[in-house]
């Protein structure tokens, strides 16, 4: 069984000069415990909100967005590492997804590939 | 310079930008080097066109000096970083499948999907159109948006940067995608057309501008997809709106209403043109908004006055428009159509029926139409609290004037 994160964060919160020297040593100390035991499988930094695609299928019709879902009251219910050729496929395979018909589906690109 | 040079610049800059800019953004997959290089080109050629002549295929002459600069670069900077891949890649193309008879490919049609994809919001699209495509400035895309310029420029970069990092293709979608996107690129240019043409009672050269450019961008469309009659029925329905455009508004700035227009103002060539092109759309026997649209406007461009406008075909074309895309805007205008073909009681019924949904509350052309059936009626009294009704909804000073002289007109006939 596997389990997924998505790390969620107000974009528009200002750290600290010390907040932000912290963020680095416990970045690498989370990753090296959750790495070291063999917890971590696969895990990335992802694109912000600007890079961010919403797709739903509504009706039989494809409805393709700019930006994330505005409902802050929508929760994130999971995340699938897809690999795609480009962004039109992408959408394509999260327009198939059943959650797609009563939901919604964030499409973020990799920060590095 | 001479005239003719400087001329044959400032053509090939409105003819060859948008093609230049896309053959580049083939090659090297980089936007803001495609853009510069373009630019270097065209300033290239203000130089030695004086000197050596205008080349005889001028967008050739242009790509091929916009290739070369990227190349220079790419090569300049493959001396810092590993960037040998990108150089590679400049080399010439072996695609041979969209070049034209001018002998350089054609990439603007993948361009413009890359542009209004639907992953992007509508106003970048809009921009992004504009700048890679007809070549305006971010300054002048500001000011014809009503917007900063760091605003603008902001928009365009996080564009760029979106289309980068989601991995937005630079292509033409497959089949199975086509008709949803098309319908994308054709709204992006209707939307550009608008701007423009809204703008007509304004000053502004550079917002009246986008009409033609959106034109020109819709013609080449037109081009590039011959077998899709809604990008000829967007074309049409351009044309035949912009023909109208001088006779639009008077020397005060006012609106003036197509009954009440200077027909002699209108553009002959350009009503022609228009309709030519939707006949050919029409021929496919495929009918979509766009061509019904540009039939309606076609039915008001050719006849000859006012009372000889066919009203009948004009309410039977809204009732097909109203059939593909439901909308009140469209009932409401079909009720005018019926009123002009059947009488203001018949239209006074669907106009009845539109408010009764509720749909177009705080719409002024509502109680503005009512207002007039009214008045046709002879019921002046409520024609002239319904002119009110609408005028407290006007958002123009244009219109709100239009209506108070109808309101005189009502309450002292003279």
């Amino acid at each position: 069984m596997k389990y997924l994160l998505l790390i969620c964060a107000d974009q528009d919160l200002e750290l600290t000069a010390e907040e932000q020297a912290e963020i680095g040593p416990t970045m690498d100390a989370w990753l090296k415990d959750v790495d070291g035991r063999g917890v971590r499988l696969f895990g990335n930094q992802i694109r912000p909100v600007s890079d961010a695609t919403t797709v739903r299928m509504r009706g039989g019709d494809v409805l393709v967005a700019d930006g994330p879902f505005a409902e802050t009251k929508e929760q994130i219910a999971g995340f699938d590492i897809i690999e795609c050729d480009d962004l039109d496929e992408a959408i394509d395979v999260a327009s198939r997804h059943p959650v797609a018909r009563f939901g919604s589906i964030e499409v973020r690109p990799f920060w590095t590939e | 310079m001479t005239q003719d040079v400087s001329d044959a610049v400032a053509t090939a800059f409105r003819e060859e930008w948008g093609r230049v800019v896309a053959a580049l953004i083939g090659t090297t997959g980089d936007w803001d080097l495609a853009e510069e290089c373009a630019q270097e080109a065209f300033a290239s050629a203000l130089k030695t066109w004086p000197r050596d002549g205008v080349p005889r295929r001028p967008g050739a002459w242009l790509t091929t000096v916009a290739r070369n600069r990227a190349l220079d670069r790419l090569r300049r900077s493959a001396a810092e970083a590993a960037k040998l891949r990108e150089v590679a890649a400049l080399a010439p193309a072996d695609d041979p499948g969209q070049d034209d008879d001018s002998g350089i490919r054609d990439d603007r049609l993948r361009l413009m999907f890359t542009c209004c994809h639907p992953a992007l919001p509508l106003e970048a699209r809009v921009a992004l159109t504009l700048r890679t495509l007809a070549g305006l400035t971010t300054a002048e895309i500001a000011r014809a948006f009503l917007v900063p310029e760091p605003t603008m420029a902001k928009r365009l970069v996080r564009a760029k940067n979106k289309i980068r990092h989601a991995g937005i293709p630079y292509r033409v979608p497959p089949s199975h995608l086509l008709p949803e996107r098309v319908v994308g690129v054709l709204a992006v240019l209707y939307l550009l057309f608008n701007e423009g043409y809204a703008a007509s009672t304004g000053a502004d050269l550079v917002r009246q501008g986008l009409c033609a450019e959106a034109i020109r961008l819709a013609r080449a469309l037109a081009g590039l997809m011959p077998d899709e009659p809604e990008a000829l029925g967007l074309l049409a329905l351009m044309l035949l709106h912009d023909a109208r455009r001088a006779a639009r508004v008077d020397a005060a700035g006012d609106l003036v209403t197509l009954e009440d227009q200077d027909r002699a103002r209108w553009e002959r060539a350009e009503i022609d043109e228009g309709a030519g092109v939707l006949d050919a759309a029409l021929r496919r026997g495929r009918p979509g908004p766009y061509q019904l649209q540009a039939a309606i406007a076609a039915c008001h461009a050719t006849a000859p006055d006012a009372a000889a406008t066919d009203w009948a075909e004009i309410a039977l074309l809204y009732w097909q428009l109203g059939e593909l895309m439901p909308s009140p805007v469209v009932e409401l205008n079909r009720a005018v159509a019926v009123a002009m073909s059947q009488g203001p009681a018949a239209g006074l019924e669907l106009v009845a029926a539109i408010e009764d949904t509720g749909a177009l509350a705080g719409y002024y052309l509502l109680p503005a139409t009512r207002a007039d059936l009214l008045r046709r009626l002879g019921r002046r009294a409520e024609a002239a609290a319904s002119y009110r009704a609408a005028r407290d909804l006007a958002a123009t000073d244009a219109e709100r004037r239009y209506l108070d002289r109808r309101l005189a007109e009502t309450t002292n006939p003279s």
